[in-house]
Order: structure tokens, then sequence, then C-alpha cells
């Protein structure tokens, strides 16, 4: 079984796999349960100014989407930093740290854009013994309404001054959580780097309203007849924070940036993927919150075993293995040919491929008398579409056309030669040299 | 209680009373609701799926469960109704499992159909619990039409009629409308009287008076009907019951199938019904196995169901012989009825072991009988009828007979397989050639 310690900027855990700042980390009570169940590490539910804490609503604070039986596929939430006092955490997270040397304990704080509030409350969990700190410029309800969380994420400017604050009253690692409510992911990553942070963790939430009630005409969740937009997470959230994860880590000035890959993780696969696109650890939450803590088991004995099947022995090694294959749309391979190809002894008629192509794409698959489905080779672009509606998983696959065969669509032979659209003879801002 | 499964003879009340309320209880509990969005989910909404193909009466399968999907069970119960009025009696009595669950991508797949008669079962009691009839009847044509019979075929057919805006007087010979949907079917198929209440539920569509008690042939004739009306369309079943032919077949103890079913529809008490310790059903079909398996839920120590030819011929699909043999009905192929035992009353019957094509193999068996229940099929009852093609009223196209301004349809016509379904799409079809013809 594959060794899956893992060190990230420094911070050591027996696994990967940590607990996002989040109401899972929220309390003594919960990390203790979390690191018997096997965590790698938590990152504490955010800490804010010391003083009266901040209040959470007294209605519903989670709003959820489903599928047919009830499996939760995304999850929003406006529920606010932790609403319990500052010392309260700071003894409990002290207590927990010395219970479980061997995990990682970070410390998500979130106070004013004013250089004295940071000093102050990195003065204070400096105490704790806490690995590092999280700085949450994330949430987008609430706080952000504030001036902080997400108000401060999406200014690249406010995002480098606080980090170089951090950095420069604290010699804890910095960790900077971003959020997703912005257009370009880069540029607060790029600010959080040249202020000093250490690292990056992404996805925060993402702005939402999960569904609206049809009969008092109101956002849900509802409290007395009104709703406010929330934060999603959970499986639904992940390709968006895969992209985002992706960009920085193919950003050439930002290809030693250390990254937290958060966003949707659900199983070891997830995590897989997010660490092959940048990630030097994953940070979970709503598979925490719809299946409690035990689900790390799942996730260590899974990691392990693909591990093995790799031959991969450090996590480390799984980082950043597919960013070379992250490309620009420009630059794929337009001599790359392939036609859709139906099994007929795995299919099982049932048509859906027929009707999303005929309906809504090219018209290349035929049906007979008899119900038998097959690609047009003429026609069939290679779109895909096939392949993603059909319900028996291998049925439909996409092969390759070998160099030197004919297109039957184009009429042209399948070049081996890579060539891509900035070379190409329809772009009109072709740069191809003679 | 004094009578148990090993009291000799024809008795009543073998069981206690839970034991018949749950032995009669529905045979398939409806789906809740969490139940039938989950069922619904694994449709995959076929293009011009092989469901609606296999359905008699071309219900748009993927479309009404995507209705259920979607929240709304009103809609999907009328993309059901709109094509087959009697669909919360199909739900519950079709054979699915050689229809359209039959023809389900699914059960190729992996063996398990969508449950598409349970969802169209949960769909169309939405709508009769909410007490709601969702279509309309047209303005009044001033045009009559006698449908005679108010079974399947005829209470399709009465609707569509009424629903274009004709007037319909709808004949039945017993006390009671439904015709084999209220006396011909298993108990636990249509529990809590869903038959009775089917009807009166059809008739909110207004413009059908239903006249009980009247009897072609014995209270009125085609030719009194033709007159007083525009059309006549006949869906008179299969009033007749096939004889075994046999020495002996008068003794007591030896009796229809249809009226045992029938007089287990009927009662209000089922412990008061005498059965048999050693009850043999002859027959292979649906009638057969309704028989037989209510026979075992009424107490009876030892059911044997005997056909005289192979299991893969037995007009009962897969599952009715399945559930036959769970219930504990021993079925008992290529064994054709022989003679008659007993003095007075039936005491053994005599079966000879036949092949597939019914050849005599000179060996005989005894099997010992109180009771013999005899379900080798119906025959039309009646004179003066429509010129008949074997033993069925000849029909062409949309149940025309060879009498003009007479159609007729369900189990009294050619076509048709004698299920509930298929006398739906014939009487509803009928109407609409009826319709054509008045109108034009």
């Amino acid at each position: 079984m594959a060794d899956l310690t893992s060190n990230f900027i420094g911070i050591t855990s027996p696994n990967p796999f940590w607990l996002a700042s989040a109401p899972p980390t929220d309390k003594e009570y919960n990390v203790r349960r979390a690191f018997e169940a096997g965590w790698g590490g938590v990152v504490w539910k955010t800490l804010g100014e010391a003083g009266p804490p901040v209040v959470n609503v007294n209605g519903p604070r989670y709003g959820a989407i489903w599928g047919a039986d009830r499996r939760l596929l995304g999850l929003n939430n406006i529920e606010l930093i932790t609403d319990r006092p500052l010392e309260v955490n700071l003894e409990e997270m002290k207590r927990v740290k010395k219970d479980y040397p061997d995990r990682a304990l970070i410390a998500s704080l979130m106070v004013p854009v004013n250089e004295d509030a940071w000093k102050e409350i990195l003065r204070r969990v400096e105490d704790t013994g806490c690995d590092g700190v999280e700085l949450n410029f994330g949430c987008p309800h609430g706080m952000s309404e504030r001036g902080m969380g997400s108000a401060v994420g999406q200014v690249p400017e406010y995002v480098g001054q606080v980090a170089h604050w951090c950095k420069k009253h604290s010699d804890l690692p910095v960790i900077v959580k971003l959020t997703p409510n912005i257009t370009d992911i880069r540029n607060p990553a790029r600010a959080a780097m040249e202020g000093g942070a250490d690292a990056v963790s992404l996805i925060n939430t993402i702005n939402s309203i999960t569904s609206v009630d049809l009969d008092l005409f109101a956002p849900e969740p509802t409290i007395d007849g009104k709703g406010a937009h929330g934060g999603y997470c959970g499986p639904a959230v992940k390709p968006i924070a895969l992209n985002m994860v992706a960009e920085i880590a193919r950003s050439p000035e930002m290809a030693d940036l250390p990254i937290s890959g958060i966003g949707g993780v659900t199983t070891w696969r997830d995590a897989a993927e997010f660490m092959a696109l940048g990630a030097g650890n994953v940070q979970v939450c709503t598979a925490a919150m719809t299946y409690g803590f035990k689900i790390v088991q799942e996730m260590i004995s899974g990691l392990s075993q693909w591990m093995d099947e790799k031959g991969i022995t450090d996590t480390a090694d799984i980082v950043r293995r597919a960013v070379p294959n992250c490309s620009d749309w420009q630059h794929l391979n337009l001599n790359y040919v392939a036609k859709a190809k139906i099994n007929q002894d795995l299919c099982i008629n049932c048509g859906r491929c027929f009707a999303a192509c005929e309906d809504t794409s090219h018209q290349a698959i035929s049906m007979s008398e008899d119900r038998v489905f097959e690609v047009i080779d003429d026609e069939c672009v290679a779109c895909n579409l096939c392949v993603n509606v059909c319900p028996v998983e291998g049925c439909i696959t996409m092969e390759q056309m070998a160099p030197g065969t004919t297109d039957p669509r184009t009429g042209k032979v399948v070049e081996k030669e890579y060539a891509n659209w900035t070379t190409h003879p329809n772009n009109p801002g072709t740069c191809a040299a003679e | 209680m004094t009578n148990n499964a090993l009291t000799p003879g024809i008795a009543a009340g073998r069981l206690d009373q839970t034991a018949y309320a749950d032995n009669f209880s529905d045979l398939h509990p409806p789906l809740d609701h969490h139940e039938a969005l989950v069922a619904a989910d694994r449709c995959y909404f076929c293009h011009d799926a092989p469901c609606i193909t296999a359905c008699p009466t071309d219900i748009d399968i993927p479309l009404f469960i995507r209705q259920i999907a979607t929240g709304t069970p009103e809609a999907a119960a009328k993309t059901i109704l709109g094509q087959n009025i009697l669909g919360g009696m199909c739900a519950r009595v079709c054979p699915t499992e050689t229809l359209c669950e039959q023809a389900c991508v699914r059960e190729a797949a992996e063996g398990k159909p969508v449950l598409i008669g349970q969802l169209q079962r949960y769909a169309t009691d939405t709508v009769m619990e909410k007490g709601t009839h969702p279509f309309m009847r047209a303005e009044p044509t001033g045009k009559t039409i006698a449908v005679v019979g108010a079974g399947p075929a005829g209470l399709a057919c009465a609707h569509r009629l009424a629903m274009k805006g004709h007037d319909v007087t709808l004949y039945d010979g017993r006390d009671k409308p439904g015709g084999l949907n209220e006396f011909g079917i298993a108990t636990y198929k249509t529990v809590d009287s869903f038959a009775e209440r089917e009807v009166t539920w059809l008739m909110q569509i207004g413009g059908i008076i239903l006249e009980t008690g009247k009897r072609l042939g014995r209270d009125m004739t085609l030719d009194q009907l033709k007159s007083d009306h525009d059309a006549v369309f006949l869906g008179i079943g299969l009033g007749g019951v096939n004889a075994l032919g046999l020495p002996g077949e008068d003794k007591d103890g030896m009796l229809d199938a249809v009226d045992f079913i029938s007089d287990l529809r009927q009662s209000n008490d089922l412990s008061s019904l005498p059965i048999g310790r050693d009850v043999v059903v002859i027959g292979g079909g649906m009638t057969a196995v309704d028989a037989a398996v209510q026979a075992k839920l009424l107490g009876a120590l030892n059911v044997s169901l005997v056909y005289r030819r192979g299991r893969g011929r037995m007009n009962a699909s897969g599952f009715e012989q399945d559930l036959a043999a769970s219930k504990g009905v021993r079925i008992i192929t290529n064994a054709s009825p022989k003679a008659v035992h007993g003095n007075g009353a039936v005491r053994e019957i005599e079966f000879e072991y036949t092949d597939n094509d019914l050849n005599p193999t000179g060996e005989t068996v005894r099997l010992p009988a109180d009771q013999v229940f005899k379900a080798i099929g119906q025959t039309l009852d009646g004179d003066d009828l429509p010129a008949l093609d074997g033993r069925k009223i000849a029909i062409t196209g949309a149940g025309r007979t060879s009498i003009e301004g007479v159609w007729a349809g369900g189990d009294c016509a050619t076509g048709g397989d004698d299920l509930t379904v298929t006398a739906v799409a014939e009487g509803r079809d009928a109407a609409e050639d009826i319709h054509a013809t008045l109108i034009s």
C-alpha cells in the first residue's frame, strides 16, 4: 500500500486529504472526530477578530440540488465565519494540535483589510501551535457585504497587500484562499504570490441560488419569505474548480506556486485529478457534510490502490502530471481525425445517440427499421455527443483514423503531421511561416 | 375457526381473517412518491421507444415517465388516459412483462426493465384520488350510439364517443358494469373495488347512460338497437364457457373457473367461500392461473394446475407461472383430462400424458380432487350476430362488422389477444371510426 504522506509547503500530514475551513471544522469535538476518522489535516473554521462574534441566521442556512434518488449534487450555504468567541476557538485548536501533532492544523482567518487587524490575529493564532494560516478571501455571502471574504479576493491589490502583511508579521506559512467569483482566477493568484504567499487554495464557493420556491416565489433556502445568494459547492462545482486550478498551474510564472485543491472533491479519483492538474493536496467539505468523516477511508484506500497500480510511491509524483497536457484550443491538433463507432453487441437500441445527433448535431447516425443504429462516417465530426448521451459505458467509442486514410466527410487524406489553428489557411490572423 | 387446510372435502373458513386479508391484498403495492421518482429516473427516454410500439394502446411511455420525474403526475396521467381511458386498470392487470416492459431497453441491457406498469399506476392513481377527470365533452352532436357490453372494450368505446359529443347508451347484461375488470380478474390484482371506482370516474365525462341488466338476445335485439340508434358497438365478450367433453363432467365439484373468480371478486367475506382441500385447475391461461392462485390463497391444501401441452405453450406469461409456483401451486404440464371419477361428486380426475402435439402416451395419472375448475377458454354466446370468422365476430379495419352501422371489439371480435389493453384499444379505435362515419 502506497505511502500517502504529504508535504505541502513544509506542512506534513499522513495523507493529502484535509478538511476545508467550513462547518465540519468549527469545533474541537468535530475536529477530534475527523482526526480519529483519519483525515490528514484540518483547516479550522474561519476565525474573525476578537470581540463579539458574528451571528448566523436562525433559519435554513443550506440549500441543495439532488439527483432523482436524493443524491446530493450541489450544496449552497449562507453560513458566516465561526460564530464562537475567538478565545474558545484558540484554546480548542491548541488542545487538538497538542494531541494530534502528526496532523496538519491550519488557522483560517478573516479580519478587516488593515494591517493592525491582521497583525493582531496572527499574533494570537501563532500561540496555538498551528502549522499555518489560510487567508479567507473567498466567502461570497454576508462577510463580503462587510468588505471581507470575496470582496477582498476580487481585488488583486488587496489580496497581495494582505498576503504581504501576513508574511511580514508572522513566520507561519501563508495560504491564500481564492474566490471563483471573478473573471480570471490568475490575477488574484498572481497577486497572492507576489505578496509573498506560500500557496493558494481554491476554489471557495460560487455565488448561487439553488432553486426558487414556486409557491412563495422566493429563492431557496428561504428565510421568512426572502432568500439571499449563497456559496455553491459539492460535486457540481468540480469541473469549474479543476479548470481554475489548471489555469494557475499552467501559467509559467506560477509554475512553482503550490496549490491546495478544493471544489467538489468526493472520492479518491477527484483528489487524484486535482493533484494531476497541479494541486499539492486537496481540501474536502461537502462530501464530509453529506456522508460523514468516514469517507476519508475510501479516499485513502482508493488513492493507495491507484498509486500502487501506477507504480507511484509518493503523492508528490502525482502533482502536475497532467499540466503539460493542458493546452489552448488554438494548439489542438486539427489533423487528429476520429469517428464514432457503435459496438452493436453492447448497444441496447435506446436510440438516444440517434435523437441527439439527428436533432442537435450532424445527422451522422442512421436508424434502420429494426432499430440498428450506425454511424455515418460521411457526416460524423467526432463531436462525442453520442458517447456522452449513451447510457451504456463503452458502447460508443471515438476511433482515431489512421494517417493516410481518407476522411469520407471531407474527402481529405488524414495527415500524419500535427497542425493547428495558428497555421490554418482559414485563420485570418495566421502566423504561418512560409 | 373450525376448519383448516387439512379439513377434507369442500369447506369454507380454512384460514383466519388476517390470512385472508394478507393473501388478497395488493399484489404490487403502489409506489410511493420517492419510489416513483427513482423508478422514473431509470427511463432513458428512448427515441421512438420500443415500449410505445409494444403497447397495444400506443401510450407515449417515455413522455409520461418524464412527466412523473418532473413532478407532474397529473400531466402523466393525461398522457396515459388520452390513449387508454382504462389506464388505471391496465396498470394493474396488463402482462407488462410480455408487452412494454419486455420491450424496455433496460430489459435487454440488465434484465431489469423500467417499472412501467407501476409508474402508470402511480400517475393514474394520483388523478383518480383527486377525483378529477382530465377530458371535456365536446358540443353535443345529436347522434346516439348503443354500446353493448360495459367491459373494457365497451367502456373505452363509450367514453371516446361521449367525449366526441355523442350520446351513448351503455348496456350490460349483468347488474354491474365493468365486465371482466369487475368479474374476471384475480382479486389481488385490483383491490379496493378499483374496477367499480374506475367506471364511476370514467362516467364523469357525461353523455353516457348506463343500462344494466340488459342482455343482447334476452332483453333486446340487434335490429332494435340498430333502428333506435345511429350506430351500435358490440363489446359483449365471450359469454360461454368451453366444456371438457368428458363423461362425468356434471358431477358436483366440477366448476367453471370464471364463476369461481367472479364469486371471489363479488364476495364481501372471503371466509364464507368454500374451497376444496384438493383442487385441480385445468387450463394454461391467465384465467387458470387466477383460479389456481386464488384457490391456494383461500386455503386449499393442494392445488394443481394441469395443462395439456408444455410450459412454453401456456398462454399465461412466465411471470404468471412463477407467481403461481411461488404461491404453492403445482404446475403439471403435458397431461390431458381423460375422465372424471367419483360417486355424485368428483373425487379424482384422470389425466393422460401427452406430448406437445397432444399425442397421447397411453399412460394415465389420477389426481385427488374435491373441486375441479375448468379454464379451457370461453366462447362467443348469442344469436343474430354479425358474420363470424371462426368463433368470433369478423371485423375489418377499426371494428367494422358485416352489418353496416354495427361495430365490434374486445374478446367477442377477431384480432386482439383477449387482454384488457387490446380490448381498450379496439373500443377506442372503433369509436373513432364511428365518429368519423357519423359526422362525414
